[in-house]
């Protein structure tokens, strides 16, 4: 099950990240709105571990060099800018792969799977429409905020590559979805008044490096904070 | 300017008849009617500081969301984190219908001059506040809450409706995690202990002072704003959670605690009210914190509510 392992640490960490901004968001709607994306992000990941075993076991027990999220999601959360850009990317990859997903018929067995996928993907379709929107205000606001978010957009760019790397066990065409991927984006950071990041997608030390256990520097002490109390107590219910 | 001072006054006093009326017929007064401008400020004044309490509220709890020890665990705090900033909202949008503003209300609570409850000038130091903070502090707040909802302004009582239904789950799940700990290995039942320890007092004093001592007591229960007195509702906690705690397996640190048979409730020891005003007046343990951090996410949010605003008025009737 290293696909549903992959997809669930995504999920996982990502909902991780935007747990950091309960209580700090700028107005209390963006504080409901990103804990409700929050928490759609950790049923995935429930579901997903689930399926590879013990969701505590998966979640607590394993170090960085095991997990296999793309590094995307473990970035900071940085400004709201940050946090919307991480947001668009990912929630446009997911939408078009679970779409894929949801619709795939394999031999293989993928029951799970294809039944998280229909589910996730009504949840994605929301999560990537409140971040269009907020690319569209950021981008198209003031000049302050135009700038942010060009900014944001770009210092991620480089991280989107690796969402397109081929997975094992994922009857899904990855690398297909690259296209679908940059014509949406396009579409809302030209609507947005925005420009594309022209840089390159992936640095050439992070070739897709997270699928295979190789994170940035920031996300060991993300998971540090994350299992410490689970670490300190073996074998403790919860 | 033509109208007869005392013309006006009799038309007032006519208004005022109509309001003693339906107030003592348990009528709702909405926000349409006339009313007192001291009930109109004492309802501003409560509802506000109540919505401060949700956004404020979020703190403690949210300390945790990171570092939850099961995933599980980690949803069900999300999901009420989530719902007291829904929570905030429902009784921002409730004030508003007083006719003050949700940035006039902010502005107060980041400056100081509207309070929030002094229960979140406590610190959460383990996993386990999060259980007790469920336990007694949702308790006590379902306990103060449960008789707003027959509260006389419409607006109010109907928030309090739909809030003290998802407070009362929330508070099933604060026990139920106490519950988990005091039944698991040593360190945990002990964690759970602690918290208990450190929390039962100040839930104690979410009731505020003693009768004695209640300002807006009298004015409040006539206008059937408040229908129990402070003392009153904080017995009634009390009673509920003694037998609570028993079945918890935790004891409550209070050793005045007894059964009295004439009074068929519990006596309880002396509250510490010097500590209650010390946090009242902002020098608790957390005070200085929780503003500064409330007023931290709105001051780097700033920049984002301009560009909505620009945003909205470029596009206003247009393009979306």
């Amino acid at each position: 099950m290293t696909a549903a392992i992959a997809l669930g640490d995504d999920a996982l960490v990502l909902a991780q990240r935007l747990g950091e901004w309960a209580g700090h968001a700028p107005v209390l709607e963006e504080d409901v709105a990103l804990a409700n994306i929050a928490l759609d992000l950790l049923g995935q990941a429930r579901t997903l571990l689930s399926m590879a075993g013990d969701e505590d076991q998966h979640a607590y027990l394993r170090e960085e060099r095991e997990f296999r999220n793309v590094q995307l999601v473990e970035q900071p959360n940085g400004d709201f800018a940050h946090t919307i850009a991480r947001q668009l990317y990912f929630a446009t990859y997911q939408q078009l792969m679970y779409s894929e997903l949801a619709t795939a018929q394999s031999e293989l067995e993928q029951g799970g799977l294809a039944a998280l996928a229909a589910k996730a993907v009504k949840e994605v379709a929301y999560h990537r429409d409140h971040a269009v929107q907020w690319t569209l205000r950021l981008g198209d606001g003031t000049p302050e905020s135009h700038e942010r978010m060009q900014r944001a957009l770009d210092a991620l760019w480089r991280y989107t590559g690796e969402l397109f790397q081929p997975m094992e066990g994922l009857p899904v065409d990855l690398p297909a979805l690259r296209e679908p991927w940059l014509a949406a984006i396009g579409e809302v950071v030209a609507r947005a008044t925005l420009t594309m990041p022209d840089g390159p997608d992936r640095t050439p030390w992070a070739a897709g490096a997270g699928r295979q256990g190789v994170h940035t520097e920031s996300f060991g002490r993300m998971l540090a904070e994350m299992q410490h109390l689970h670490r300190a107590h073996p074998g403790a219910s919860w | 300017m033509t109208t007869a001072p005392a013309v006006e006054e009799a038309t007032e006093s006519a208004f005022l008849a109509a309001f003693d009326a339906a107030v003592a017929a348990d009528s709702r007064i909405e926000p349409r009617d006339w009313m007192p401008d001291a009930y109109r400020a004492t309802l501003v004044r409560q509802m506000a500081q109540h919505a401060h309490s949700e956004i404020i509220g979020m703190q403690p709890e949210a300390n945790w969301i990171t570092r939850a020890p099961s995933l599980r665990r980690k949803a069900i705090l999300m999901a009420k984190v989530q719902d007291e900033a829904g929570h905030g909202l429902y009784l921002y949008s409730a004030t508003e219908t007083l006719g003050v503003g949700r940035d006039e209300l902010l502005d107060k609570l980041h400056s100081g001059r509207q309070r929030y409850s002094s229960i979140f000038n406590y610190p959460t130091l383990t996993w386990a506040d999060v259980g007790a903070i469920g336990w007694l502090v949702d308790g006590a707040a379902i306990t103060n809450q449960v008789p707003l909802c027959r509260c006389s302004y419409g607006p109010y009582a109907r928030a309090m409706i739909r809030i003290c239904k998802e407070e009362s789950f929330h508070q099933r799940q604060g026990y139920e995690l106490l519950l988990t700990l005091s039944r698991g290995t040593a360190e945990q039942h002990a964690m759970a202990q602690d918290a208990v320890d450190r929390w039962w007092w100040p839930s104690l004093m979410m009731f505020g002072p003693p009768d004695e001592e209640s300002g807006h007591s009298a004015q409040s229960m006539e206008w059937k704003i408040k229908r129990h007195s402070n003392d009153e509702l904080r017995q009634r906690f009390v009673d509920i959670c003694v037998p609570q705690a028993e079945i918890l397996g935790l004891t409550l640190p209070d050793p005045d605690l007894r059964w009295n048979e004439e009074r068929g409730s519990y006596d309880y020891g002396d509250i510490d009210w010097t500590e209650f005003q010390q946090v009242l007046r902002g020098n608790g343990p957390c005070n200085e914190q929780r503003i500064s951090q409330r007023r931290q996410a709105h001051e780097d949010g700033a920049w984002v509510r301009e560009a909505a605003s620009a945003y909205a008025a470029k596009h206003e009737g247009g393009a979306r």
